[in-house]
């Protein structure tokens, strides 16, 4: 089985080795840095969807440290920029599956805009919990899109889930209610409600969510325990104002990154651990069931700027 | 969030154009600003780069640097190049052959499903095609069901295969049914996939080859980030698009991806998606999505998407109603009940700055409309030209003739005064339009003290989608 940090480093080495060779090619240890190197380095890491503000956090720290004498090499400022990106994104619950509700079943909502890969992540996460010999159960509050509910039906039954399904068109939340009331009564450990891709400048729509997460409170006092955003990894600042809209009607508890194994490279993560304090629970790195890996900032940090960590391949 | 680049360089210039000299320096330090508005928009960064060196020179000239008003003369150079680089004439689809064959292609999640749908609706509406949607995606799940719930909400033909897993079979199979069935066009809806991915994109070839499409459209995410370039540049050498179709322009991306993807394949982005409905699919104007990339105001839009739904007479009526601060509840009444055939009231609303208050008050809903509507029909054609004439007594009539309370009706008519007042600030920047319906060079129109929503893209279609 190949090991987490190869897994992490084969989705991001598209990304690493422009980054490295920038880097390398920016910085030459004779000559004294300048701020055209610095200006240079700002820009790859807006090539890495950091986004312009924390690009220039990043920079302007590694700076005072050469300023300081704290740095002095390329090796140096790889190993400082993936220091700098780890504490960001090392949230309290980063990488961690969930915490079991004092009554079960545990609810997770899944919620993020069109496309971003929620009904996929949904499958996937049912079939590891069932692997960890958990009972799930998938709640199909996807209403609206033209077969989204055959979609994880489908999906339920290639990974072996029971699937509670509503009728095209009828209310998501009345199907979230039915999902959780069978849930508690079928002494589920889990149920994963995947819901509709909605953007968050549609305020019908946020509304609804709202909603969904109230009647779920209705038939399971205390849920939904998690609520998380899916993030496309190939998505990127509008992904900062995504999490910032979402919070606003559903607290997140957690993201999931997909779509790693592509070459955008999650960097928005970066600004919305920043703002947000956001954990990231999870990386999606592909289409099938089993393409899901508990997120490591320490390797996604890491393997994006390719430093040598002690232990690894 | 962002800050709007006019207003920033309103900072810059503001003591120069009192001094009445600009110096390099101040154009370099412009063209930072501009650089920092697209990097914000997403424009990939090397792209972002070679437009700053390309406006810098021009910005540097002359023109711009004599100009009485050098800061707006740079913003409409900006503008302008940003708008060529996004445009040229809007090619048409390519409907030369029987069937046309296009295929969409793209990323997984996209939008390709939903825009053949959309695509299959407006060639039927508006080009009154005969079209055959193919389910080519034997890969996701339900992506077949799709397309079938698709066509049948659509009332449109659909082929699938479920005993196949050879996409070229099933496309070749598609073709023969658009022959059988006399289609004029044959949209097929692929599976998405990494443009990294070289097996599946490899698959794509051999569809090309084995039906040799008309179009090839490849769908793209708007909000996409620095690696648009990537995505554009991998799907365009292995297979030459021939146009783009950008998707879910109803979030708030500033959607700098446009010009990533424009500027690296040079296809022409032929569509826009605005929404999640079969209907939310409009032609790609390259001045919005300037202005929407830019971060500035787009009042150019606003008057655009109302001539659309107005009657055109009409709208030059409204228009000078506007200017002239005539604009009554006659005007208002009439318009409502053209808005609300076209089913978009509140996206309307949306497109006339400062109404915000005035919707928001309202608490508007399509129900609360009807109330509005009752309200003003209550009303003697005199009141409603003029609304003033609305005393203790004549309020309490109308109350009472469409069943509201006293304050419905007063709310109403506060409301409306607060709105016509702050449509005739736009009808004041109306009047300033040249005839080709550009706004010249100025500055950002302010309207009840702040400046116009530059997203004038994202129409919200309120309700269920
Ligand atoms: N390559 C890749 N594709 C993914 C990943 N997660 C989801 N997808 C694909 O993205 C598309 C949209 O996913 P879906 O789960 O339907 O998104 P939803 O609309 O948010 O529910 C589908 O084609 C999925 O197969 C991932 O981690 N990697
Ligand atoms: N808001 C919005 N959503 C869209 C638009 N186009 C597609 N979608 C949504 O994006 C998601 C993915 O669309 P789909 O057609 O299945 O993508 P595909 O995987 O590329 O075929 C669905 O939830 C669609 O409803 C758009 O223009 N606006
Ligand atoms: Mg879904
Ligand atoms: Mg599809």
């Amino acid at each position: 089985m190949k090991s987490l940090f190869s897994i992490f480093k084969n989705g991001l080495q598209k990304t690493a080795t422009s980054l490295v060779r920038g880097v390398q090619s920016v910085f030459t240890e004779t000559k004294p840095w300048t701020a055209e190197d610095f200006e240079h380095l700002e820009g790859l890491l807006i090539q890495a969807d950091l986004g312009v503000v924390t690009a220039a956090e990043l920079v302007n720290d590694l700076k005072e440290r050469y300023d300081r004498g704290k740095i002095a090499t390329r090796e140096d400022i790889r190993r400082a920029m993936a220091e700098d990106v780890t504490k960001i994104l090392e949230v309290a619950g980063a990488g961690n599956p969930f915490t079991p509700a004092a009554k079960p079943p545990t609810v997770v909502l899944l919620v993020g805009v069109n496309g971003t890969g929620k009904t996929t992540t949904a499958a996937k996460l049912a079939h590891l919990w069932q692997q960890d010999g958990l009972k799930v159960m998938l709640a199909a509050c996807d209403t609206f899109r033209a077969a989204a509910v055959e979609q994880l039906v489908h999906w339920g039954a290639r990974v072996n889930c029971p699937v509670v399904a509503g009728k095209p068109n009828s209310d998501p939340a009345a199907v979230a209610f039915d999902a959780a009331t069978r849930a508690r009564n079928e002494g589920m450990d889990i149920l994963l409600v995947d819901t509709a891709g909605r953007q968050h400048t549609r305020k019908a729509l946020m509304d609804e969510l709202g909603k969904i997460a109230r009647t779920i409170a209705k038939a399971c006092p205390g849920a939904p325990h998690e609520v998380w955003l899916t993030v496309d990894a190939g998505i990127g600042t509008n992904a900062v104002t995504q999490a910032r809209e979402f919070s606003k009607i559903v607290p997140l508890t957690g993201l999931i990154i997909t779509k790693l194994d592509g070459t955008g490279r999650g960097g928005s993560l970066v600004p919305i651990c920043r703002e947000l304090r956001i954990p990231v629970r999870f990386a999606g790195l592909g289409e099938r069931e089993t393409d899901l890996q508990p997120f490591r900032p320490d390797f996604f940090a890491q393997a994006l700027f390719e430093v040598k960590v002690t232990g690894s391949p | 969030m962002f800050e709007k680049l006019t207003d920033r360089f309103h900072d810059i210039f503001r003591n120069l154009t009192g001094r009445g000299a600009l110096s390099e320096a101040n154009i370099e330090e412009a063209m930072r600003e501009v650089r920092r508005a697209l990097l914000e928009a997403d424009v990939n960064y090397k792209v972002a780069k070679e437009f700053v060196e390309s406006v810098r020179q021009e910005c540097l000239g002359e023109k711009v640097l004599r100009s009485i008003t050098p800061g707006q003369q740079a913003v409409k150079v900006v503008n302008d190049h940003l708008t060529a680089l996004l445009g040229g004439a809007n090619e048409p689809l390519n409907l030369a052959a029987k069937p046309a064959i296009f295929i969409l292609i793209g990323l997984q999640g996209s939008g390709k499903t939903t825009t053949a749908g959309k695509l299959a609706r407006l060639l039927r509406g508006r080009d009154k095609k005969d079209v055959l949607l193919a389910a080519c995606d034997l890969k996701r799940p339900a992506a077949i069901d799709q397309i079938e719930v698709l066509g049948r909400e659509l009332d449109i033909p659909t082929y699938a295969r479920r005993d196949t897993q050879d996409v070229v079979e099933v496309v070749r199979g598609a073709r023969a049914e658009a022959s059988r069935l006399n289609s004029d066009v044959l949209i097929l809806d692929t599976a998405g996939r990494l443009q990294i991915d070289t097996d599946l994109v490899q698959e794509l070839v051999r569809v090309k080859d084995a039906v040799q499409p008309q179009e090839i459209l490849l769908v793209a995410d708007a909000a996409l980030g620095q690696e648009a370039v990537s995505v554009a540049e991998h799907f365009n050498q292995a297979l030459g698009i021939t146009g783009i179709i950008l998707t879910k322009l109803d979030g708030d991306a500033r959607g700098g991806a446009a010009l990533s993807i424009r500027h690296v394949t040079g296809r022409p982005i032929k569509f826009i998606g605005t929404g999640e409905r079969m209907a939310d699919l409009e032609a790609f104007h390259p001045e919005r999505m300037a202005s929407r990339i830019l971060g500035m105001g787009d009042i150019v839009s606003l008057v655009e998407k109302a001539a659309e739904q107005f009657e055109e007479a009409e709208s030059r009526e409204l228009e000078e109603k506007m200017r002239k601060n005539s604009f009554d509840l006659n005007d208002f009444l009439s318009q409502l009940r053209k808005i609300k055939n076209m089913g978009g009231i509140l996206a309307m609303l949306d497109l006339f700055p400062g109404t915000k208050k005035f919707k928001d008050g309202l608490n508007v809903d399509e129900n609360q409309l009807k109330h509005v509507e009752g309200i003003i029909c209550g009303m003697t054609a005199a009141e409603r030209r003029d609304p003033e004439l609305l005393n203790a007594n004549r309020t309490r009539r109308v109350a009472q003739g469409s069943g509201v309370p006293v304050q419905e009706v007063n709310d109403l008519v506060s409301r409306f005064r607060m709105m016509r007042e702050m449509m005739s600030g736009l009808g004041g920047q109306l009047g300033k339009m040249s005839p080709d319906g550009r706004l010249p060079a100025a500055p950002p129109p302010q309207i009840g003290g702040r400046h116009i929503n530059p997203i004038m893209m994202r129409m919200r279609h309120r309700g269920r989608r």
